[in-house]
């Protein structure tokens, strides 16, 4: 399962911290991400902390990840400023709402804009197309973040995150 | 009992040994930076309600080091929640500091939230962390919050670098080594 491979990916990345905020996508994801002694998951109020939690534990020597829904890339545009001007390393997986599929109207416009917004900002951005793609694209977004010093993002396809209405997202 | 704010952050900094330092954008990266500026010192030109979550990442990131945030009240009224999430976490080693003086002061001294009686002590306190007087602040186990009320004054300015990749960069080889190019 794609889940299973980006945890085995970032754990091989000796990434430290995992800050998210929970996404129906991710949640398999941020159960070993916090069952693993050689991660700290960090729980945030909003996506944009996940930034100031990055930038400071690389200051510290520290490699952090962050995980979060399209939504939440909307509240962290100003502070990308920040890894750009500074150059901080960064990798956010972006779990995507508002795509095909999509059961809830006010996903859309956010999801419509993920990917050009995180460009704006001056995120290199991947976007696996199938399952199988997922871990090659963190791995790949990994190193470039960590040996070019760069901000980079995996956007998975809501296809590959399959749910399909409110019901089965409740029932997660 | 209000006080000027550079006299407040040159104390809190005067024998700050290995002290490790991030200070909100405007007037507290000023006051920083005329305490004395060091590379130990991350001095912030935006991001702006980040300042107590990059003392987290790095109080996380060195657990053996004292991290110590100063910034205004207008910065940490907009990163609010950074202080749930610090709650949560519990870094021994993380104090922070707001100097408030009331007022947003790089645009025009207009006065922010904490003018109208707005408790960031009180914030701080819910979400479980030690709130004590600025002065002891570094003194007791983590996490430490702090308000200390200042005279809103205009002062000269004392810049530190602005560019960020050099700040960044200068932090690091002083926390790291020359092993923090290779990391």
């Amino acid at each position: 399962m794609w889940p299973d491979q980006i945890h085995a990916e970032l754990a091989a990345a000796s990434v430290r911290f995992v800050g998210y905020v929970p996404d129906a996508g991710h949640k398999r994801l941020i159960e070993l991400c916090e069952a693993d002694k050689s991660m700290r998951a960090v729980v945030l109020s909003t996506e944009e902390e996940g930034i100031g939690l990055a930038a400071g534990a690389w200051l510290g020597g520290e490699r952090t990840v962050l995980l979060m829904q399209s939504s939440g890339v909307g509240n962290i545009v100003n502070v990308l400023g920040m890894v750009k001007e500074c150059r901080f390393p960064l990798v956010t997986i972006v779990t995507m709402r508002g795509e095909e599929g999509e059961f809830n109207p006010w996903q859309v416009p956010m999801g419509q804009a993920t990917r050009a917004v995180l460009e704006a900002m001056g995120t290199v951005v991947h976007r696996p197309a199938n399952a199988e793609d997922i871990a090659p694209a963190v791995n790949a977004a990994l190193r470039l973040a960590f040996h070019s010093y760069a901000s980079a993002a995996v956007l998975i396809p809501q296809r590959a995150i399959g749910i399909k209405s409110f019901q089965e997202q409740a029932s997660q | 009992m209000s006080m000027h704010r550079r006299q407040v952050v040159k104390r809190l900094l005067e024998n700050r040994g290995e002290l490790l330092v991030v200070a909100g954008l405007g007037s507290t990266a000023w006051d920083v930076t005329a305490a004395g500026d060091t590379p130990l010192n991350f001095p912030t030109w935006g991001a702006m309600g980040q300042a107590a979550m990059m003392g987290l990442g790095l109080a996380l990131a060195r657990p053996k080091r004292r991290v110590l945030v100063i910034t205004g009240d207008g910065e940490m009224l907009m990163g609010l929640g950074s202080l749930a999430t610090i709650g949560v976490q519990r870094p021994g080693n993380l104090a922070i500091v707001v100097i408030d003086n009331e007022r947003y002061g790089e645009t025009g001294m207009q006065e922010t939230h904490t003018a109208a009686g707005v408790d960031l002590e009180g914030v701080a306190k819910a979400c479980a962390l030690t709130v004590i007087d600025w002065e002891s602040v570094l003194g007791q186990p983590g996490p430490t919050f702090a308000v200390a009320k200042v005279v809103p004054e205009k002062i000269p300015l004392v810049l530190p670098p602005r560019e960020g990749a050099l700040l960044k960069a200068r932090f690091r080889r002083a926390l790291l080594g020359p092993e923090a190019d290779l990391i």
